[in-house]
Protein backbone atom coordinates (compact mmCIF):
# COMPACT_ATOMS: atom_id res chain seq x y z
CA UNK A 1 0.00 0.00 0.00
CA UNK A 2 1.45 3.28 -1.19
CA UNK A 3 0.00 5.39 1.64
CA UNK A 4 1.33 3.36 4.52
CA UNK A 5 4.64 3.22 2.66
CA UNK A 6 4.89 7.03 2.64
CA UNK A 7 3.76 7.03 6.26
CA UNK A 8 6.55 4.66 7.18
CA UNK A 9 9.16 6.85 5.38
CA UNK A 10 7.95 9.85 7.37
CA UNK A 11 7.89 7.95 10.65
CA UNK A 12 11.41 6.62 10.06
CA UNK A 13 12.87 10.04 9.34
CA UNK A 14 11.17 11.83 12.22
CA UNK A 15 11.33 9.18 14.91
CA UNK A 16 12.29 5.52 14.39
CA UNK A 17 15.45 6.22 12.40
CA UNK A 18 16.02 9.89 13.34
CA UNK A 19 19.45 10.94 12.01
CA UNK A 20 20.53 12.66 15.22
CA UNK A 21 18.87 10.50 17.89
CA UNK A 22 19.13 7.01 16.38
CA UNK A 23 21.69 7.04 13.59
CA UNK A 24 23.79 9.57 15.58
CA UNK A 25 24.99 11.13 12.31
CA UNK A 26 26.08 14.70 11.64
CA UNK A 27 27.16 15.25 15.23
CA UNK A 28 29.85 17.83 14.45
CA UNK A 29 27.47 20.56 13.24
CA UNK A 30 24.84 19.40 15.72
CA UNK A 31 27.18 19.99 18.66
CA UNK A 32 28.79 23.13 17.35
CA UNK A 33 25.79 25.12 16.17
CA UNK A 34 23.10 24.20 18.70
CA UNK A 35 24.01 27.01 21.11
CA UNK A 36 20.82 28.95 20.37
CA UNK A 37 17.43 28.17 18.81
CA UNK A 38 18.04 30.49 15.85
CA UNK A 39 21.44 29.00 15.00
CA UNK A 40 19.96 25.52 15.18
CA UNK A 41 17.00 26.53 13.03
CA UNK A 42 19.28 28.14 10.43
CA UNK A 43 21.54 25.13 10.06
CA UNK A 44 18.55 22.78 10.26
CA UNK A 45 16.81 24.48 7.33
CA UNK A 46 20.03 24.48 5.27
CA UNK A 47 20.54 20.77 5.98
CA UNK A 48 16.90 19.99 5.20
CA UNK A 49 17.11 21.77 1.84
CA UNK A 50 20.34 19.93 1.04
CA UNK A 51 18.80 16.55 1.91
CA UNK A 52 15.69 17.11 -0.23
CA UNK A 53 17.59 18.46 -3.23
CA UNK A 54 20.35 15.85 -3.11
CA UNK A 55 17.88 12.97 -2.61
CA UNK A 56 15.73 14.08 -5.56
CA UNK A 57 18.76 14.64 -7.81
CA UNK A 58 20.31 11.29 -6.91
CA UNK A 59 16.99 9.56 -7.48
CA UNK A 60 16.54 11.23 -10.89
CA UNK A 61 19.97 10.16 -12.11
CA UNK A 62 19.90 6.71 -10.49
CA UNK A 63 19.60 4.91 -13.86
CA UNK A 64 22.46 6.86 -15.43
CA UNK A 65 25.01 6.24 -12.68
CA UNK A 66 27.22 3.17 -12.82
CA UNK A 67 27.93 1.48 -9.49
CA UNK A 68 31.70 2.00 -9.91
CA UNK A 69 31.51 5.79 -9.79
CA UNK A 70 28.35 6.30 -7.76
CA UNK A 71 30.02 7.60 -4.59
CA UNK A 72 32.12 10.28 -6.36
CA UNK A 73 29.06 11.31 -8.36
CA UNK A 74 26.98 11.60 -5.15
CA UNK A 75 29.71 13.69 -3.56
CA UNK A 76 29.86 16.01 -6.59
CA UNK A 77 26.06 16.39 -6.54
CA UNK A 78 25.95 17.12 -2.80
CA UNK A 79 28.92 19.51 -2.92
CA UNK A 80 27.36 21.49 -5.79
CA UNK A 81 24.03 21.77 -3.98
CA UNK A 82 25.63 22.84 -0.70
CA UNK A 83 27.78 25.46 -2.44
CA UNK A 84 24.72 26.86 -4.18
CA UNK A 85 22.84 26.99 -0.84
CA UNK A 86 25.83 28.65 0.81
CA UNK A 87 25.92 31.37 -1.86
CA UNK A 88 22.17 31.91 -1.54
CA UNK A 89 22.42 32.22 2.27
CA UNK A 90 25.32 34.63 1.93
CA UNK A 91 23.15 36.77 -0.34
CA UNK A 92 19.78 36.60 1.43
CA UNK A 93 20.45 35.95 5.14
CA UNK A 94 23.89 37.50 5.28
CA UNK A 95 24.17 37.96 9.07
CA UNK A 96 23.02 34.45 9.86
CA UNK A 97 25.52 33.26 7.27
CA UNK A 98 28.25 35.12 9.18
CA UNK A 99 27.19 33.44 12.44
CA UNK A 100 26.95 29.90 11.05
CA UNK A 101 30.19 30.41 9.12
CA UNK A 102 32.10 27.25 8.36
CA UNK A 103 29.22 24.94 9.30
CA UNK A 104 27.30 25.61 6.10
CA UNK A 105 30.02 24.28 3.75
CA UNK A 106 30.53 21.47 6.26
CA UNK A 107 27.03 20.17 5.49
CA UNK A 108 28.83 18.38 2.62
CA UNK A 109 30.52 16.20 5.21
CA UNK A 110 27.32 15.49 7.14
CA UNK A 111 27.22 11.69 6.79
CA UNK A 112 23.45 11.61 6.86
CA UNK A 113 23.30 13.40 3.47
CA UNK A 114 25.56 10.91 1.67
CA UNK A 115 24.01 8.12 3.72
CA UNK A 116 20.47 8.85 2.50
CA UNK A 117 21.69 9.23 -1.10
CA UNK A 118 23.41 5.86 -1.02
CA UNK A 119 21.04 3.86 1.16
CA UNK A 120 17.69 5.21 0.00
CA UNK A 121 17.48 7.78 -2.82
CA UNK A 122 19.60 5.83 -5.32
CA UNK A 123 17.14 2.92 -5.14
CA UNK A 124 13.78 4.64 -5.30
CA UNK A 125 11.51 7.10 -7.08
CA UNK A 126 12.02 10.89 -6.84
CA UNK A 127 8.78 11.34 -4.86
CA UNK A 128 9.74 8.87 -2.17
CA UNK A 129 13.30 10.20 -2.14
CA UNK A 130 12.01 13.75 -1.65
CA UNK A 131 9.78 12.67 1.25
CA UNK A 132 12.66 10.76 2.81
CA UNK A 133 14.97 13.78 2.47
CA UNK A 134 12.32 16.07 3.91
CA UNK A 135 11.48 13.94 6.95
CA UNK A 136 15.11 13.03 7.68
CA UNK A 137 15.98 16.74 7.39
CA UNK A 138 13.05 17.68 9.59
CA UNK A 139 14.05 15.05 12.15
CA UNK A 140 17.54 16.57 12.23
CA UNK A 141 16.14 20.12 12.37
CA UNK A 142 13.83 19.32 15.29
CA UNK A 143 16.71 17.90 17.32
CA UNK A 144 18.90 20.92 16.48
CA UNK A 145 16.14 23.29 17.60
CA UNK A 146 15.32 21.31 20.76
CA UNK A 147 18.97 21.10 21.74
CA UNK A 148 19.39 24.79 20.90
CA UNK A 149 16.39 25.67 23.06
CA UNK A 150 17.65 23.54 25.95
CA UNK A 151 21.15 25.04 25.84
CA UNK A 152 19.96 28.60 25.28
CA UNK A 153 17.37 28.46 28.08
CA UNK A 154 19.84 26.96 30.57
CA UNK A 155 22.90 28.87 29.40
CA UNK A 156 21.53 32.32 28.71
CA UNK A 157 18.01 32.36 30.11
CA UNK A 158 16.51 33.35 26.75
CA UNK A 159 14.81 31.76 23.73
CA UNK A 160 14.96 32.97 20.12
CA UNK A 161 17.67 35.52 20.90
CA UNK A 162 19.12 37.11 17.74
CA UNK A 163 15.97 36.24 15.79
CA UNK A 164 16.67 39.30 13.64
CA UNK A 165 19.60 37.45 12.06
CA UNK A 166 17.11 35.21 10.30
CA UNK A 167 13.88 37.20 10.08
CA UNK A 168 15.16 40.79 9.83
CA UNK A 169 15.08 43.71 12.28
CA UNK A 170 11.29 43.39 12.73
CA UNK A 171 11.74 40.05 14.50
CA UNK A 172 13.44 41.35 17.65
CA UNK A 173 10.15 40.92 19.53
CA UNK A 174 10.50 37.16 19.14
CA UNK A 175 13.24 37.00 21.75
CA UNK A 176 11.83 35.63 24.99
CA UNK A 177 13.67 36.41 28.19
CA UNK A 178 12.87 33.56 30.56
CA UNK A 179 14.78 34.90 33.55
CA UNK A 180 15.64 38.58 34.00
CA UNK A 181 19.28 39.32 34.88
CA UNK A 182 20.18 35.68 34.43
CA UNK A 183 23.84 35.20 35.27
CA UNK A 184 24.25 32.45 32.69
CA UNK A 185 25.18 28.82 33.05
CA UNK A 186 28.41 28.42 31.12
CA UNK A 187 28.40 24.62 30.94
CA UNK A 188 25.27 24.61 28.80
CA UNK A 189 26.82 26.95 26.21
CA UNK A 190 30.17 25.15 26.00
CA UNK A 191 30.66 21.87 24.06
CA UNK A 192 30.06 19.61 27.12
CA UNK A 193 26.58 21.11 27.35
CA UNK A 194 25.92 19.90 23.81
CA UNK A 195 26.98 16.34 24.64
CA UNK A 196 24.99 16.23 27.87
CA UNK A 197 21.97 17.79 26.19
CA UNK A 198 22.03 15.35 23.28
CA UNK A 199 22.49 12.46 25.73
CA UNK A 200 19.40 13.61 27.63
CA UNK A 201 17.38 13.87 24.40
CA UNK A 202 18.41 10.35 23.32
CA UNK A 203 17.55 9.04 26.79
CA UNK A 204 14.17 10.77 26.63
CA UNK A 205 13.45 9.16 23.25
CA UNK A 206 14.33 5.74 24.64
CA UNK A 207 12.12 6.27 27.69
CA UNK A 208 9.19 7.19 25.42
CA UNK A 209 9.87 4.20 23.15
CA UNK A 210 10.03 1.80 26.12
CA UNK A 211 6.86 3.19 27.64
CA UNK A 212 5.05 2.79 24.32
CA UNK A 213 6.31 -0.76 23.99
CA UNK A 214 5.13 -1.62 27.51
CA UNK A 215 1.78 -0.01 26.88
CA UNK A 216 1.36 -2.00 23.67
CA UNK A 217 2.35 -5.19 25.47
CA UNK A 218 -0.03 -4.38 28.31
CA UNK A 219 -2.80 -3.63 25.82
CA UNK A 220 -2.13 -6.94 24.06
CA UNK A 221 -2.36 -8.96 27.28
CA UNK A 222 -5.33 -6.92 28.47
CA UNK A 223 -7.10 -7.50 25.18
CA UNK A 224 -7.34 -11.24 25.76
CA UNK A 225 -9.22 -11.29 29.10
CA UNK A 226 -11.38 -8.36 28.03
CA UNK A 227 -12.32 -10.33 24.97
CA UNK A 228 -13.22 -13.26 27.24
CA UNK A 229 -15.14 -10.91 29.54
CA UNK A 230 -16.97 -9.57 26.53
CA UNK A 231 -18.18 -12.97 25.46
CA UNK A 232 -19.14 -13.87 29.01
CA UNK A 233 -21.31 -10.77 29.25
CA UNK B 1 33.87 -4.46 -22.90
CA UNK B 2 37.60 -4.00 -22.45
CA UNK B 3 38.93 -2.56 -19.25
CA UNK B 4 40.24 0.56 -20.98
CA UNK B 5 36.91 1.30 -22.60
CA UNK B 6 35.13 0.75 -19.30
CA UNK B 7 37.45 3.15 -17.47
CA UNK B 8 36.98 5.73 -20.20
CA UNK B 9 33.22 5.48 -19.90
CA UNK B 10 33.33 5.92 -16.13
CA UNK B 11 35.67 8.89 -16.45
CA UNK B 12 33.34 10.53 -18.96
CA UNK B 13 30.33 9.93 -16.71
CA UNK B 14 32.08 11.43 -13.71
CA UNK B 15 33.35 14.31 -15.86
CA UNK B 16 29.85 15.03 -17.10
CA UNK B 17 28.47 15.26 -13.56
CA UNK B 18 31.39 17.43 -12.47
CA UNK B 19 30.63 19.78 -15.38
CA UNK B 20 26.92 19.95 -14.52
CA UNK B 21 27.72 20.56 -10.85
CA UNK B 22 30.21 23.31 -11.64
CA UNK B 23 27.68 24.84 -14.01
CA UNK B 24 25.08 24.97 -11.24
CA UNK B 25 27.54 26.61 -8.85
CA UNK B 26 28.66 29.10 -11.51
CA UNK B 27 25.05 30.07 -12.26
CA UNK B 28 24.24 30.59 -8.58
CA UNK B 29 27.43 32.54 -8.07
CA UNK B 30 26.58 34.74 -11.01
CA UNK B 31 23.07 35.34 -9.73
CA UNK B 32 24.09 36.19 -6.17
CA UNK B 33 27.47 37.95 -6.57
CA UNK B 34 26.01 41.44 -6.74
CA UNK B 35 23.79 40.96 -3.72
CA UNK B 36 26.57 39.38 -1.67
CA UNK B 37 28.90 42.31 -2.44
CA UNK B 38 26.15 44.75 -1.45
CA UNK B 39 25.45 42.87 1.80
CA UNK B 40 29.12 42.77 2.72
CA UNK B 41 29.46 46.49 2.09
CA UNK B 42 26.32 47.23 4.11
CA UNK B 43 27.63 45.16 7.02
CA UNK B 44 30.97 46.97 6.87
CA UNK B 45 29.33 50.39 6.70
CA UNK B 46 27.04 49.54 9.62
CA UNK B 47 30.10 48.61 11.68
CA UNK B 48 31.97 51.76 10.65
CA UNK B 49 28.95 53.98 11.31
CA UNK B 50 28.51 52.58 14.80
CA UNK B 51 31.89 54.16 15.53
CA UNK B 52 31.81 57.32 13.41
CA UNK B 53 28.15 58.36 12.92
CA UNK B 54 27.17 59.36 9.36
CA UNK B 55 26.49 62.94 10.55
CA UNK B 56 30.18 63.54 11.27
CA UNK B 57 31.48 62.88 7.76
CA UNK B 58 30.35 63.16 4.15
CA UNK B 59 32.60 60.68 2.32
CA UNK B 60 32.03 56.96 1.65
CA UNK B 61 34.30 55.42 4.27
CA UNK B 62 34.03 51.94 2.82
CA UNK B 63 35.72 53.23 -0.35
CA UNK B 64 38.10 55.80 1.19
CA UNK B 65 40.46 53.16 2.47
CA UNK B 66 44.14 52.25 2.37
CA UNK B 67 46.10 49.24 3.56
CA UNK B 68 49.00 49.49 5.96
CA UNK B 69 51.30 46.91 7.50
CA UNK B 70 52.94 47.01 10.90
CA UNK B 71 53.52 43.77 12.75
CA UNK B 72 54.83 45.55 15.83
CA UNK B 73 51.97 48.00 16.36
CA UNK B 74 48.98 46.50 14.53
CA UNK B 75 49.52 42.91 15.68
CA UNK B 76 49.66 41.13 12.32
CA UNK B 77 52.03 40.85 9.37
CA UNK B 78 49.01 40.96 7.07
CA UNK B 79 47.95 44.33 5.60
CA UNK B 80 45.47 46.15 7.84
CA UNK B 81 42.72 48.27 6.32
CA UNK B 82 42.37 51.89 7.42
CA UNK B 83 39.06 53.63 6.63
CA UNK B 84 39.08 57.41 6.63
CA UNK B 85 36.26 59.77 7.51
CA UNK B 86 36.33 63.29 6.08
CA UNK B 87 33.97 66.25 6.17
CA UNK B 88 34.27 68.54 3.12
CA UNK B 89 37.68 66.99 2.49
CA UNK B 90 39.00 67.74 5.99
CA UNK B 91 40.14 64.63 7.93
CA UNK B 92 37.77 63.78 10.79
CA UNK B 93 38.80 60.35 11.98
CA UNK B 94 40.34 57.06 10.91
CA UNK B 95 39.13 53.55 11.65
CA UNK B 96 41.89 50.98 11.84
CA UNK B 97 41.39 47.23 12.03
CA UNK B 98 44.28 45.96 14.17
CA UNK B 99 44.61 42.50 15.70
CA UNK B 100 45.27 41.62 19.33
CA UNK B 101 47.48 38.56 18.74
CA UNK B 102 47.61 37.44 22.38
CA UNK B 103 44.01 36.67 23.31
CA UNK B 104 43.23 33.69 25.53
CA UNK B 105 42.46 31.55 22.49
CA UNK B 106 43.98 33.16 19.44
CA UNK B 107 43.58 36.45 17.70
CA UNK B 108 41.02 39.11 18.57
CA UNK B 109 40.18 41.31 15.60
CA UNK B 110 39.28 44.89 16.45
CA UNK B 111 38.02 48.06 14.87
CA UNK B 112 39.57 51.14 16.51
CA UNK B 113 38.20 54.55 15.55
CA UNK B 114 40.53 57.45 16.34
CA UNK B 115 39.60 61.09 15.86
CA UNK B 116 42.03 63.40 14.10
CA UNK B 117 43.03 64.89 17.47
CA UNK B 118 44.18 61.46 18.68
CA UNK B 119 41.25 60.60 20.99
CA UNK B 120 39.41 57.34 20.62
CA UNK B 121 35.92 57.55 19.16
CA UNK B 122 35.23 53.91 19.88
CA UNK B 123 36.54 50.36 19.83
CA UNK B 124 34.63 47.27 18.68
CA UNK B 125 35.47 43.58 18.53
CA UNK B 126 34.97 42.17 15.05
CA UNK B 127 35.79 38.54 15.78
CA UNK B 128 37.29 36.49 18.59
CA UNK B 129 37.40 32.97 20.00
CA UNK B 130 37.47 33.87 23.70
CA UNK B 131 35.65 31.77 26.27
CA UNK B 132 31.87 32.31 26.13
CA UNK B 133 30.60 33.77 29.39
CA UNK B 134 34.04 34.94 30.53
CA UNK B 135 36.18 36.58 27.84
CA UNK B 136 33.31 37.47 25.55
CA UNK B 137 32.36 40.45 27.70
CA UNK B 138 34.56 42.41 25.28
CA UNK B 139 31.62 42.26 22.84
CA UNK B 140 29.41 45.33 22.90
CA UNK B 141 26.38 43.05 22.87
CA UNK B 142 27.42 41.53 26.21
CA UNK B 143 28.82 44.41 28.24
CA UNK B 144 29.73 48.07 28.08
CA UNK B 145 33.35 47.36 28.94
CA UNK B 146 34.58 48.20 25.45
CA UNK B 147 33.07 51.70 25.78
CA UNK B 148 35.66 52.40 28.48
CA UNK B 149 38.06 53.35 25.69
CA UNK B 150 35.88 56.18 24.40
CA UNK B 151 37.64 59.53 24.70
CA UNK B 152 40.94 57.99 25.81
CA UNK B 153 44.21 58.95 24.11
CA UNK B 154 47.96 58.48 24.48
CA UNK B 155 48.07 61.17 27.19
CA UNK B 156 44.78 60.19 28.89
CA UNK B 157 45.91 58.04 30.64
CA UNK B 158 49.68 58.03 30.16
CA UNK B 159 51.66 54.91 29.24
CA UNK B 160 51.39 53.45 32.76
CA UNK B 161 47.62 53.75 32.75
CA UNK B 162 47.17 51.71 29.57
CA UNK B 163 46.90 48.45 31.48
CA UNK B 164 44.20 46.50 33.25
CA UNK B 165 43.76 47.39 36.93
CA UNK B 166 45.43 44.18 38.06
CA UNK B 167 48.61 45.35 36.27
CA UNK B 168 48.39 48.85 37.73
CA UNK B 169 46.43 50.51 34.93
CA UNK B 170 42.98 52.06 34.77
CA UNK B 171 40.98 49.51 32.75
CA UNK B 172 38.80 46.90 34.44
CA UNK B 173 39.48 43.23 33.99
CA UNK B 174 36.67 40.67 34.16
CA UNK B 175 36.10 38.18 36.93
CA UNK B 176 37.81 35.03 35.76
CA UNK B 177 39.30 36.55 32.63
CA UNK B 178 42.30 38.86 32.70
CA UNK B 179 44.11 37.75 29.56
CA UNK B 180 41.36 38.81 27.17
CA UNK B 181 40.96 42.45 28.37
CA UNK B 182 44.74 42.73 28.76
CA UNK B 183 45.17 41.79 25.08
CA UNK B 184 42.53 44.28 23.95
CA UNK B 185 43.96 47.13 26.05
CA UNK B 186 47.45 46.45 24.71
CA UNK B 187 46.32 46.28 21.08
CA UNK B 188 44.31 49.51 21.41
CA UNK B 189 47.25 51.30 23.01
CA UNK B 190 49.60 50.19 20.23
CA UNK B 191 47.07 51.19 17.62
CA UNK B 192 47.03 54.72 19.10
CA UNK B 193 50.82 54.79 18.93
CA UNK B 194 50.71 53.77 15.27
CA UNK B 195 48.13 56.46 14.53
CA UNK B 196 50.08 59.22 16.25
CA UNK B 197 53.31 58.27 14.43
CA UNK B 198 51.66 58.04 11.00
CA UNK B 199 48.65 60.34 11.16
CA UNK B 200 49.48 62.64 8.29
CA UNK B 201 50.56 59.83 5.95
CA UNK B 202 47.38 57.90 6.80
CA UNK B 203 45.14 60.72 5.64
CA UNK B 204 47.31 61.86 2.72
CA UNK B 205 47.72 58.48 0.98
CA UNK B 206 45.42 58.08 -2.02
CA UNK B 207 42.57 55.55 -1.69
CA UNK B 208 43.46 51.96 -2.46
CA UNK B 209 47.13 52.63 -1.76
CA UNK B 210 49.38 50.91 0.73
CA UNK B 211 51.84 52.34 3.21
CA UNK B 212 54.24 50.73 5.60
CA UNK B 213 54.43 53.70 7.94
CA UNK B 214 56.79 54.31 10.79
CA UNK B 215 57.02 51.38 13.17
Amino acid sequence: MANSDYGKIAQDGLWNNNPALVQILGLCPLMAVSGTVINGLGLGIATLMTLVLSNVTVSLIRHQIKPDVRIPVFVVVIASIVTAIELAMNAYVHELYLVLGIFIPLIVTNCSVLGRAEAFASKTTPGRAALDGFTMGLGFLVVLVLLGALREALGKGTLFSQAHLMFGEGAKWMTITLVEDYRGFLLAILPPGAFIGLGLLIALKNVIDNRNKQRRAAAATAAVPSLGAGTAA
Amino acid sequence: MTLGKHMMQMALLLGAFAAIGSGLVALTQNATAERIAAEERATLLRNLHSLIPPALHDNDMSKDAIEVTSKALLGTDQPVTVYRARLKGVPVAAILSPVAPDGYSGEIKLLVAIRYDGTIAGVRVVSHKETPGLGDAIEIARSDWIKGFDGRSLINPGDDGWRVKKDGGIFDQFTGATITPRAVVKATHKCLQYFSANRDTLFASPSGGTSNGKQ
